[in-house]
């Protein structure tokens, strides 16, 4: 039993089923985040929440009580758009008031809470405003005003930062995350940047097609993403996910794969029980910032493998220098500290950190290990 | 080479406008031709026209035409005026204007954004009304507002305008709260507001000017019609246009031209007022801020 419960909930329009037996339960004072690409159903799901959607089957629980059917303004929900929808006609004060003047509040109480929402954003000074005097960032915080206002049980994000330039994106989520510390609120919040997911969120549920791919913390998703979408959606860059094949050296999993000249490079395994797989095709996924130079590589893993392999490109970014070979017929990043000396068409000896080395059923495309 | 080509461009673009300038004021001085000889011939004794010299410029110069037009000229029985009809087409106009405006805002807005079962045919349906030629309705309608005892009234006069007329507001406003972003009315539902209170809190404080366009659109052909009025208005409900009528047909002996001009004038006042007035509000953008754009 949770705070929110979204419960086996399907959605179809007509015949076509968008989302297909969603199961999440969220905790009092969560933060989850809704992430996947474009299509894949967040925002449907989180309109059901809200009560702007039909649930097709299924159920969805606030505190306990059944919210199918009932109307959005009675479950206690607040809402923050991707286009912020502030009422165009009304002042700022007046947007963030409006709905505690449907509910019936009364005037005095209304400016108080107006009152204290604004100084909690820092956006008193433009309570008299309308809309469209207001900069992206100000819309961004009065519709967060509008929200907070009321008091809810269940904050509803949709895409709220997409609209702000990148600097300013980086900003508000920040103030979104101090915003939640302080105030403790269940939040579900929906994006399709992996980046905001990963620093907001409590837990994460990765979407894709109509389906949640995988439901679990910021650290679970990343370390043992359950499948190659999951896999190469979070992470920025991607992934590296490479055929292999599994031998067994002095009964020790081992992961053997070409290297760019052809010839092959053969890696332990940490995990034991990938020895089920011997001879067997796997697909191996290794994390750029898990393959690098050896001075660089991680002094805690129990597990550093060395190879050598040719450097095809390199890309200089500032704090880190991306460097791109051929392993296993494919290309494949590795994520250097900036003054690793490297340079393109020299040989050169990486540190592959195979502790964190992810290794997926070529067939299911499941993960298999860890 | 480029900046001689250049020249030439800037040459033959000078020489068509100033083309283009010559032709479109030719055509705007023909236009008001016509307004120009009311104009003067309704400041003139009648004996000036009579004398021929239309196009002159009155040697005397009276208001006396227009008195007549507007409060003593023989129109019916009595010598009344065209001021009673003037009236009478303000009773019909105004109310039909309003309800037919307002009743396109809430037909736009259900139609965009409280979606149901068969909404475009019945969308479709109300389009048609738009296409239904005068004279096929003038039958039924007479039947239809004998059974509802609006005949030969002003009222009735004007139901008949606002079921005319709501086809055409239909369209304007269901068009134009079709791009009004959804997510609006979805932060209000969520804010608690009902049917009517988003209609009248969020919707129609940002309808300004397809409004104009509606009023603007609904007054002029309201105010204009003849056909509506001369068919189903009685003796004390005719508007102002078949009163004008009556008076340029039905005056015997003299044509007073100059109380004729003075009264045509008369009736294309508050159409042009409504232009002039009402057109500096056809303002665009505000909509602005509601949306990030
Ligand atoms: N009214 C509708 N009728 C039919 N299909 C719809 C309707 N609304 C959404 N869909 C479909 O449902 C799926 C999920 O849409 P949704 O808007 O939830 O995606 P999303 O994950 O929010 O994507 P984005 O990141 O682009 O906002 C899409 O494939 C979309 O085409
Ligand atoms: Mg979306």
């Amino acid at each position: 039993m949770g705070f929110l419960d979204i419960d086996n909930t399907t959605k179809s329009y007509g015949a076509v089923e968008v989302l297909h037996n969603v199961d999440i339960s969220v905790q009092e004072g969560e933060f989850l985040v809704l992430v996947g690409p474009s299509g894949c159903g967040k925002s449907t799901l989180l309109n059901m929440i809200a009560g702007l959607e039909e649930i097709t089957s299924g159920e969805i629980r606030i505190k306990d009580s059944v919210m199918n059917g009932v109307h959005p303004s009675k479950r206690n929900i607040a809402m923050v758009f991707q286009s912020y929808a502030l009422y165009p006609n009304m002042t700022v004060g007046q947007n963030i008031t409006f709905g505690l003047e449907m509910h019936g509040t009364p005037k005095p109480e209304r400016e108080k809470a107006m009152r204290e929402v604004a100084k909690l954003l820092q956006i008193e000074q433009l309570l008299d405003r309308k809309p469209g005097q207001l900069s992206g960032g100000q819309r961004q915080r009065v519709a967060m005003g509008r929200a907070l206002v009321r008091n809810p049980d269940v904050f509803l994000f949709d895409e709220p930062l997409s609209n702000l330039d990148a600097k300013l994106r980086v900003d508000m989520r920040t103030e979104i995350k101090k915003l939640h510390q302080k105030l403790g609120t269940t939040i579900v919040y929906v994006t399709h940047d992996q980046i905001e997911a990963m620093t907001l969120s409590t837990r994460i549920a990765v979407m894709n097609g109509g389906y949640v791919q995988q439901l679990g913390t910021p650290q679970e998703i990343y370390d043992s993403p359950a499948n190659i979408f999951v896999a190469t959606f979070m992470g920025s860059p991607a992934m590296n996910v490479l055929p292999a094949h599994v031998r067994l050296q002095k009964d020790a999993p081992h992961a053997e794969f070409s290297l760019h000249d052809g010839s092959l490079a053969l890696l332990p395994f940490s995990q034991k029980n990938l020895a089920a797989w011997e001879g067997k095709e796997i697909l191996l996924g290794i994390r750029p910032e898990t393959l690098t130079d050896v001075d660089g590589a991680d002094r805690k893993s129990s597990n550093i493998a060395e190879m050598t392999n040719r450097i095809v490109v390199t890309e200089p970014a500032g704090s880190d220098t991306f460097v791109s070979m051929q392993l296993g017929g494919k290309d494949v990043i590795a994520r250097m500290r900036s003054d690793a000396e490297v340079r393109a068409g020299q040989d050169f000896t990486f540190a592959v950190n195979m502790e964190k080395a992810v290794a997926f059923d070529p067939e299911t495309e499941a993960r298999i290990a860890p | 080479m480029s900046v001689a080509s250049q020249d030439t461009a800037i040459r033959t673009g000078r020489i068509t406008r100033t083309l283009i300038y010559v032709v479109l004021i030719l055509f705007a001085l023909f236009y008001m031709l016509p307004l120009y000889v009311m104009l003067v011939n309704s400041v003139k004794p009648l004996s000036e026209i009579t004398g021929g010299g239309m196009m002159n410029l009155p040697e005397e110069f009276t208001l006396e035409p227009w008195f007549k037009a507007w409060s003593s000229a023989q129109i019916g029985v009595e010598p009344t005026g065209l001021a009673p009809y003037f009236w009478n087409s303000i009773k019909m106009v105004v109310p039909a204007v309003a309800v037919s405006t307002v009743l396109g805002a809430l037909n736009g807005y259900v139609l965009t954004k409280w979606r149901f079962k068969y909404d475009t045919i019945l969308f479709g349906l109300m389009l048609f009304a738009c296409f239904i030629p005068f004279q096929i309705v003038l039958i039924p309608m007479a039947r239809m507002l004998g059974l509802m005892g609006l005949a030969g009234t002003t009222w009735g006069l004007a139901l008949v305008h606002v079921v005319y007329g709501i086809g055409f507001t239909t369209l304007y406003f269901r068009n134009y709260y079709a791009v009004f972003p959804t997510e609006l009315i979805r932060a209000a539902q969520i804010d608690g507001a009902g049917f009517f209170q988003i209609f009248w809190r969020i919707l129609l404080p940002s309808s300004g000017p397809i409004a104009v366009v509606s009023i603007i659109w609904q007054f002029t052909n309201i105010w204009n019609d003849f056909l509506f009025g001369a068919s189903f208005a009685g003796a004390d409900s005719q508007p102002m246009t078949v009163a004008l009528n009556n008076l340029v047909q039905a005056s015997h002996g003299v044509k007073e031209y100059n109380v004729h001009f003075a009264g045509a004038i008369l009736a294309a006042t508050p159409t042009l007022l409504v232009y002039i007035v009402a057109g500096r509000y056809f303002v665009r953008g505000l909509m602005a801020g509601s949306v990030k754009g």
